[in-house]
Formats: structure tokens, sequence, C-alpha cells
């Protein structure tokens, strides 16, 4: 029911919404709950376990009771705070949490079973019989466990991730936070203001004081204006900061388009991380319920929404209100309502001696003791102070509590609230987060007057703490009342009194988690599920660690409180994640040869971040096998073209790059002449390979390293550690160039004479001998030339910078085709290198030393490097260890796989008998399967015949054990 | 969490590498068995202050002395790794 003459909404502008398919009207500025509470509807979800009918309770993001999914096409968002989300001519929204509909909810029959289902109820029964747990118990309980639920489709909705800095981040837009954010942004400060609502005013909203003579939320407008029109302003609204985090960084959650019909491209929220020099935390405080029976019957609101749903939303909650309190604050509501011409049934203050009057029938002294009514409150029983019952008619009870300052940022870096008796509330601990002050009801400061101030003064705080001088800025008039309360959290008696709204805890429960020994706040909080839900417990933990201090005999402060972590407010994941989804998931590095390897049809797969062409298929080949096997013998017996841009280029140069080299490399580089290739290994400290590759000398004090595709990066960090923190005086300076250079492998006998059709001069063996390289042109290009293989044919290298690579790449491609040749890809290169047993990533996996590649005598004994000492260690050589080996079928083998095991044939295919393993596998045209691997001292059994066992793959065959080089031992297709 | 580094300033922790303890800059000389088993393997666990090596990596790849306290979180100094070297020197 509305109010005429109350409210900050538009009354002019209707908005049409849907709830549980029915279509309702609001006013612009309503939110779901206050539309709903407008149009009469009071039922809008189910309890969790007991599924009890509810309302709503409050009037902030805390509400326990309002969570509905929206639905947008197939995309749904569960969970959504009825009391925070606009409505909007778009809206679908629905409750949640029933099976059957809201009204007719058939799991309300838990209700009925409240006996067996207390606290602890699932650890006691579904033990037996054991069987019945995966097939019946389990279903059924996640059947109708959870709140909202996932539309499973595939989630389409846009999300964003955003940084922000600013001197001074301001949390909440309420008295304190509007004062801090002015006293910052007139002395100059760069200013972030965030605000949850979707109005600035934080609670002047909801309230009917005046400051300096205007209304509140009026005052509160006019200052925002003038913020908005300052240039070190930032104004975000709808955003919730969730966390606090190490060095000034803070989380925020901006609600950006799930308030409008049509988003028109912006995405639904923005997930920030927020960094600030210093921080006001001015979130202000939540009103706690009273516990008694049947208290969460829809209807039963916090004393404040009653009066914040009149002043903020025009509209009464109820006809006939009654309100109970313990504490003065309970008693504005009353007033509010009565000003607003709404009938008040009773005021019920728990304390004897409340200073409090008025012309409506007050209790002083007197307890609510229960409620009626199933589908919404009907009427209360209270106990005066003279102990006579008295029912009473009432369509809404308020009930408070007292407020709880809302400590909870204060606590996410490892931060206690401390229990203040006069306040009967936890209020922060000061420097809890370093750089961040406190201001307003969030520490404790109550009055209107008091956040002002206190905004004003922590503000001053902040900027004297990162050096900005702060400009004196008047405290505006306002009330300046004392906090005046009494303990009452639980009214004693029968039934069941309601805690933990959101997850169906009551104070009975906790009291059996104590009767149990749970009585430790974090086990109670464990055994009962309190706090656990949505609103982390928003609305209950300092309630239920009241009852349970009280249980169990001890002071609040000595029981403490649970730990509270971020986020604030729930965060959906698809924000924190925004973009990582599909292409998003990893950035996408491509070759310059990636369109035309596209364009001819070839398969790309990811080697790392890079995309490659796994192979080029040609008319009437089916297979890749096929393709494979074409391209491999290509290369063989005519040409192919591969690009091997994705390797790690990098450029040293220096004095000391000889030097530095033979540091980082096991063999000696400083020997290398000008113009020549050498192969490298590098280890790491610990004696295991890093790296291998080749490095060439370009100039007396520069080299070009390559490395592999996949150690790229770890290489290029590892050289400047080296330098950096091992060598530092050495006079060499490196930098990675893989993506500036496009470099193509030409390999195969009619390599030399398809470069010849291409380079403005020719080269023969004299100038490009086996392992040389240098400059050459090529259609007026300086190019790179290097005479490498690593498929053992005749084959060069040719490297010109990026933007001539896909010219190139084509002109490689129509050459070889001349020759009878043409492109290659991965399986082709994998097979050919298998076949010279050149070793990957896929041997050098990490746990392999030198020696187990059966490199250690490249170690140089004339110089120190990088691992030389640490690879002598007793354990890292020997007969015990894995060493590299071939693997070729004995008799018809069908299958061979990499990963597979080697065991004696004998032997059962058992872990402990494992004595290898098989790491790549690839198909000959010429000589079949061949596998590499490593075999415990594999050198020295070269001819034994093992077993190759997959369990997962289902394989078992036999393989003789051999040489890994399976063609041309001696090299001499690369030198020809 | 943020670093800042000597050369470029006040940084997210997402631009830098953690590799471990500053031990590593004090390497031991050529075939001392066991001194390199110390320097590869045996670390202090201080609940407090530790010094271990970071490096910009996504800015401008200088590898950096970060001293900090781990039960605190705080940063208390920041500094290039070969300054360290050469002062230690």
């Amino acid at each position: 029911m509305r109010v005429d003459g109350k409210g900050l909404v538009h009354r002019d502008q209707s908005v049409s919404f849907k709830f549980d398919g029915q279509t309702y009207k609001g006013l612009a500025g309503d939110t779901l709950a206050s539309a709903l509470m407008a149009n009469g509807v009071r039922l809008i979800g189910r309890s969790f376990k007991y599924h009890r009918p509810r309302g709503i309770m409050s009037d902030g993001p805390q509400d326990p009771n309002g969570l509905v999914e929206l639905h947008r096409g197939d995309q749904i968002t569960p969970n959504v705070r009825m009391t925070q989300q606009e409505i909007h001519a778009g809206i679908d929204a629905r409750s949640q949490n029933h099976w059957g509909n809201l009204t007719w909810d058939v799991l309300e029959l838990n209700d009925l079973m409240a006996p067996f289902l207390g606290a602890g109820f699932y650890y006691k029964t579904f033990m037996w019989p054991k069987a019945f747990w995966e097939k019946l118990y389990e279903p059924i309980i996640r059947r109708a466990a959870g709140l909202g639920s996932l539309s499973m489709a595939h989630n389409s909705d846009d999300y964003e991730k955003a940084f922000a800095f600013c001197d001074v981040l301001v949390i909440g837009s309420g008295p304190a936070g509007i004062m801090a954010a002015l006293t910052a942004a007139r002395s100059g400060a760069d200013v972030i203001l965030c605000e949850e609502d979707f109005r600035f005013g934080g609670r002047l909203n909801f309230e009917s004081y005046d400051i300096d003579g205007q209304p509140g939320a009026a005052w509160a407008a006019a200052r925002v204006e003038e913020l908005s029109e300052m240039e070190n302003v930032r104004l975000m609204r709808r955003t919730t900061v969730t966390g606090a985090y190490d060095g000034g960084t803070y989380a925020a959650l901006e609600r950006v388009a799930q308030h409008v019909s049509d988003p028109k491209g912006a995405p639904l929220e923005t997930f920030w991380r927020i960094v600030a020099k210093g921080a006001v935390y001015a979130a202000g405080a939540m009103e706690r319920p009273i516990a008694f029976r049947n208290n969460d019957r829809p209807g039963i609101m916090m004393a404040s929404a009653i009066r914040g749903y009149l002043n903020r939303y025009g509209v009464a909650p109820g006809k006939r209100i009654t309100l109970f309190g313990n504490n003065d604050d309970a008693f504005r509501s009353a007033l509010d309502l009565q000003a607003a011409g709404l009938e008040v049934a009773a005021y019920i203050d728990s304390r004897p001696d409340a200073e409090i009057k008025g012309d409506f029938p007050i209790y002083k002294g007197a307890r609510i003791t229960g409620a009626r009514g199933r589908m919404r409150v009907d009427g209360v029983t209270l106990r005066t102070a003279q102990d006579q019952e008295v029912w009473l008619t009432t369509d809404c009870v308020g009930m408070s509590g007292g407020w709880n300052p809302t400590v909870h940022l204060t606590c996410h870096m490892n931060g206690r609230p401390q229990w203040n008796e006069q306040l009967v509330a936890f209020i922060p601990t000061p420097g809890s987060v370093p750089g961040m002050e406190v201001a307003g009801a969030a520490g404790g400061t109550f009055s209107t007057k008091g956040c002002l101030k206190s905004g004003i003064f922590r503000a001053k705080t902040v900027l004297d703490a990162i050096g900005i001088s702060a400009k004196t800025t008047p405290a505006p008039e306002a009330e300046d009342s004392a906090t005046k309360i009494s303990p009452l959290w639980v009214v004693p008696g029968k039934g069941r009194a309601w805690i933990d709204f959101q997850n169906d805890v009551t104070a009975k429960d906790v009291a059996l988690a104590a009767q149990e020994n749970f009585k430790s706040v974090e086990h109670m909080k464990r055994y009962t599920t309190q706090g656990m839900a949505p609103d982390q417990g928003k609305n209950s933990n300092i309630n239920a660690l009241a009852v349970l201090a009280d249980v169990t005999g001890r002071s609040i402060p000595e029981t403490g409180t649970t730990t509270y972590r971020p986020p604030y407010t729930p965060v959906s994941i698809a924000a924190m994640g925004a973009y990582a989804q599909g292409h998003g998931f990893a950035p996408q590095r491509l070759t310059t040869s990636h369109v035309a390897s596209v364009k001819a049809g070839a398969p790309m797969i990811e080697a790392g971040l890079w995309y490659r062409p796994s192979y080029f298929p040609k008319a009437g080949e089916v297979t890749w096998r096929q393709s494979c096997d074409r391209e491999v013998e290509m290369v063989r017996n005519h040409v192919g073209v591969c690009d091997v841009s994705t390797l790690g280029k990098i450029d040293i140069q220096g004095p000391d790059a000889g030097a530095f080299l033979d540091f980082v490399y096991i063999n000696t580089f400083s020997t290398l002449k000008v113009g020549r290739v050498r192969y490298g290994v590098m280890l790491r400290e610990d004696g295991h390979v890093m790296d291998d590759g080749t490095t060439a000398r370009l100039g007396e004090h520069h080299f070009v390293m390559t490395t592999t595709t996949a150690a790229a990066g770890q290489v290029m960090r590892h050289l400047e550690f080296v330098h950096q923190c091992l060598c530092p005086d050495m006079d060499v300076r490196f930098i990675s160039t893989t993506e500036q250079w496009a470099q193509f492998a030409v390999a195969g006998p009619k390599s030399r004479d398809l470069l010849n059709g291409l380079l403005d001069a020719p080269i023969d063996n004299d100038s490009f001998p086996f392992m040389g390289c240098g400059d050459v042109s090529v259609g007026e290009i300086t190019a790179r030339l290097f005479r490498i293989s690593f498929s053992g044919e005749h084959a060069y290298e040719i490297a010109v910078p990026s933007r001539y690579g896909a010219a190139l790449f084509d002109a490689l491609c129509t050459a070889a085709k001349e020759q009878g040749g043409g492109p290659y890809g991965m399986e082709a290169l994998n097979v050919l290198r298998i076949e010279k047993g050149f070793i990957t990533h896929a041997e050098i996996h990490g746990r392999v030393t030198a020696f187990d590649i059966g490199m250690e005598r490249m170690i140089s004994g004339k110089k120190d490097c990088i691992g030389k000492t640490a690879a002598q260690r007793p354990g890292l050589l020997g007969d015990t260890r894995e060493q590299l080996v071939g693997l070729k079928p004995a008799g018809a083998v069908k299958k061979m796989n990499a990963g597979a095991f080697l065991f004696s044939p004998n032997d059962e295919p058992t872990r402990t008998a494992q004595q290898g393993y098989s790491t790549s596998v690839g198909f000959s045209p010429t000589r079949g399967m061949l596998a590499l691997g490593f075999l415990r001292n594999g050198r020295a059994r070269h001819g034994e015949t093992l077993k190759l066992v997959d369990h997962l793959r289902d394989l078992e065959t036999l393989v003789e054990v051999c040489d890994p080089v399976f063609l041309d031992p001696e090299g001499t297709r690369a030198r020809g | 969490m943020r670093l800042t580094c000597p050369i470029c300033g006040d940084r997210d922790r997402r631009e830098f590498y953690y590799l471990g303890a500053a031990d590593y800059l004090d390497r031991p000389v050529e075939g001392e068995a066991e001194a390199t088993h110390r320097y590869l393997h045996l670390r202090d666990n201080p609940a407090g202050v530790t010094r271990d090596l970071w490096q910009h990596e996504a800015g401008c790849a200088a590898w950096l002395v970060v001293e900090r306290n781990v039960t605190t979180h705080e940063i208390l100094q920041v500094s290039l790794a070969k300054d360290e070297i050469r002062d230690a020197r």
C-alpha cells in the first residue's frame, strides 16, 4: 500500500514488471521488494530447510528471504537480492526454493518434521543402510538443497573487469561517507565514492532526519550534486566494495546493466580492483532481529525497515503495525509511522525504564513471546512487565535488537572487532586495514551529527597520512542523540525462535550445538550451518554468538566472532572471470603464416599460447596419417617448409656475451666463431635440463639464442636472473625478439636449390656449411640464414622481420612446390625428429639430467656453469638412472603410446616393477612405429625386449630397446 | 598485494614473478657439493620478516629483493637485486 506524500519514488512513472509469471505495476525508483510490498505481495520465498513461507525482512543487501532468479531468455541469474534490484519493464523475477508453486510448496512437509530436522540432522541420519546414500539420500538432498538454480546453458552475458586508482576511496555514501568525500574532494584529492545502492545518501534516504534544516535525503542529493561537478571525484553507485586486500587494493562489484531492459552493449556487471592510497570506510550499520517464537513469519520485519520502506518508497508494510525493541532507535519507527498517519498497534520495549512517550499503546518491560499466522503474521502474544499475557491483532511487526556496525571490511586482513558493552555491539579495531579509517556507524558512531563529524575527521586523518593538506569543512547541524540500549537476544519460551532466517537455524539449534560440545563459535557455526547462507550471517552472527555465550556461561567477547571473509556480498564468478571463457580464456599468439596455413586447410593445434599447423591435407587424403606420411617423405626426398617462428629468440649483445653464454650453457660458446651456430644445453641450478637449442654468433659481441617454444619465457627469465643476480658485472644485454622475426625451416635434399631460386645471391656449401650462419638478401630484404637441421636433412632456417613473414612463407611454399615439396606441419616435424632421436620437452620434462640424455660429456670441465656442481650429485649419475633410449616394435605391433610404462616381459605390470616409460611416439613411413623413452640403465640394454603397458589406454605390447637415433647416425644427410 | 618496483613504481603483484628466498643470491663456488646442497634445498621459514626474490616480469624485467613481513603482509623494502649484490661485495 502506497502512502501519499512519502518516498523518493517517481509517482508519475509507472513501471510494469513480472514476478512468478504475474505482471505487476510499480514506480520508477522501486526495488522488487518495495514494488511487491506496494502491491500487497507478502509471500516472496521459501526458507532453505523447512520451506517455511517468508516475506521481506529488511531494506538492504542483507535481506535473508528476498532472493529471486532473474530470467532473460535462456539466461538465469540466481540469488538476486530483491531489496537491491530495481524494477524495469523487462524484468522476469521468479521466487526460489520450492517444489510446486510458492503458495503450495510440497517441501513444507519438512516444517512438520522439524523435531527430527534440528542441527546436525544430516550428520546423524542417512548413515544407514549404507547403500542408500548414493542412490537415494544424496540425490534427494541435492535436489532439495541450494538456493536458486542455474540455467545450465552457456553464459552468454557480458561481464567486465576493470582497474581504478585514486587518492581516497570512500566506501558508503551516508552522512559519514558524504562528508568524508566532500572533505577529501575539497582538499584536492582524487576521490572515488562507492555506494552499493542505486541512490547516493545511504541511510539518509530511509530516515526522516533533517540536516541543516533540510530533509536528509535532499541534503544528500545536493552534496552529491556538488561532488558530481568536481573533476577530481568519481561517483560509483550500484557498486559494492566487497573486499579489502594488501597494499590498498579493494575489490568492488558494479551492477552495470542488471537494472535496465536493454543493456545496449553494456556488461551486466563489472568487477573492479580499486587501488587507493587511503580509504574511509563508512559502510554504516545493520539492525539485528530478536529471536522469539515464529519470528520468521511474513510481515515480521526489522523495525528500521518498516520506516525505511515508508520514507524511501512511500510504502506501508502493514495496516496495523506493532513494534518491538530494546533500544531508543526502534521507537523512531513508531514516530515515523504515526506522523504518516499509520496505525501503530503497540510499541513494546523490553526495557522497564525506557524513556519514551506516544499516543499509542506502549508496553515497557514487555516482550513478544510468539507470533501467529502462517502465510503472514496476524497477531502476536506478549508478556507484560506484570507477567500478564496479552494478545494483539497486527499484520506487521517490527523488531529491533540494536544495530551491528558493518565491521566486515575491517576484518578482511585478519582484524578482529572489539566488543563495546555500552553500544552492545562489536566495533572495529583501529588500524585493522592499513590506510583505511572507519567513519560513522560502521565505527559505532550512531547519531547523525556524530556521523557527519566522524566523516570529516576520518577523511582528514587519511589526507594527513597521504600528504594532502586537508581543507576545513564545517559539520552540518543534525540530531545528536545518544545510543540507549539494553541487551535482548532471545525471548525465552517454547517453540522455534529464528536466529538465521536464511539457513533456518533457531536458538535451540545453537543451544544443541553447545550441548553436543560444539562450543567454539567456529564449531557451532559449522555444526548448525548458522551464517553459512548467502547473507553470510549478516542478520544472525552476533545473535547466534550471544546465545552461545549465554548457554556456555561465557561473555560475548570471550566467545568471539567467526571470521569475516571477503566478499562482503556474493560476487558472481562470471564477473571475476570476465572475458576468460571461450577464446578469451588465454591470449592467442598467431604466426605470420597463420592465415595461409588455415587457408590451406591445416588444422591448427595449440603450442602454449601459439597456434601451429598440425598438417596440410591434400585432396584425397582422408586421415591425418596420410598427410603426415606424405610430408615426412617430402622432406626426406625433396624439400619442406615449416614455420618455426614460435621458438624463442633472444638477442644477446655485449663484450661479455660469450662468457655469459659459457655460464648458462653446459658447453662453450665463447670459442664459437662468428658466422657459426652451436647446439647448447642449459641446466637448472639443481642439475636438471632446463632447455636446449642453437645459438648463433652473428658478430664478435652479438649472439642470437633460440629456445624451445615451450620454455621461451622461462629461459628469458632465467637469463635475467643469472645476469642480474649472479653476475651483474658482466657487460651483456639481451632482449626477446621472438615476435620480431618470422623464421621458416627449409628442409630436405633440395633445400639449397629452393633457396637459390629465391635469394638475391646464391649460396653454396662453402659460404653456408653445416652449422654456418649469416646475412643473405631475399627480395632486397636482409634476412638471416642459419644452416641448422631439426629433421636430420640438409636444412636451413631463414628469418626475416615479421612484417615480411607472410610474403616469404608464400614465396617459400610456391618455390617448394616447384621442387616437388610443400609446407609441413607439427605431425611430420615430430616424426622427422623422432627418427633422428632429437629431443623436445616431451623428453626434457624437468626430471632428466644431461647424463640421462647422454650429453654429460658436453659439460665443459674448463669452466663453471649453472647446474654443474649439482649435476655431479650422487643419484643423478650412474646405472640407476633412467636413460634415453629408442623403442621399436618387437613383432607385429599395432599401437604404441607416449606415456606408457616399460616392464620386463615376465613381470606383472605394477607400479613397483616399472623400469621406464615412453615419451614420444611417431610413425615413420620408412621404419614403422618408433618411440623414444627412458629406461633404467637403458644405454647398456640396447637389444633387450620389454613390455610396454598403458593401463589407461589398454595397451600391452612387446618392444625392443635400441639406440635413440634411428636414421643416419653419422649425420651425413645434414652435411650433404 | 602491490610492490613498488624501484624502476617502474607502484604495481599490482600480477606483474611480478616470485622465485624464492634471497639466499639464491649467494651462489657457492664450483664443486662445493655440500654448500650447493644448502644453497638449493635448505631454507629458514620465519614467521616474520623474509627477504625474497621477485622479478618485475611484466614490466622492466628487473630482479628485486623484497623484504616483507609474512605475518602482517607489510612490505618493508624493495631493492634491485644487482644493487644488493654489489653492496654485499
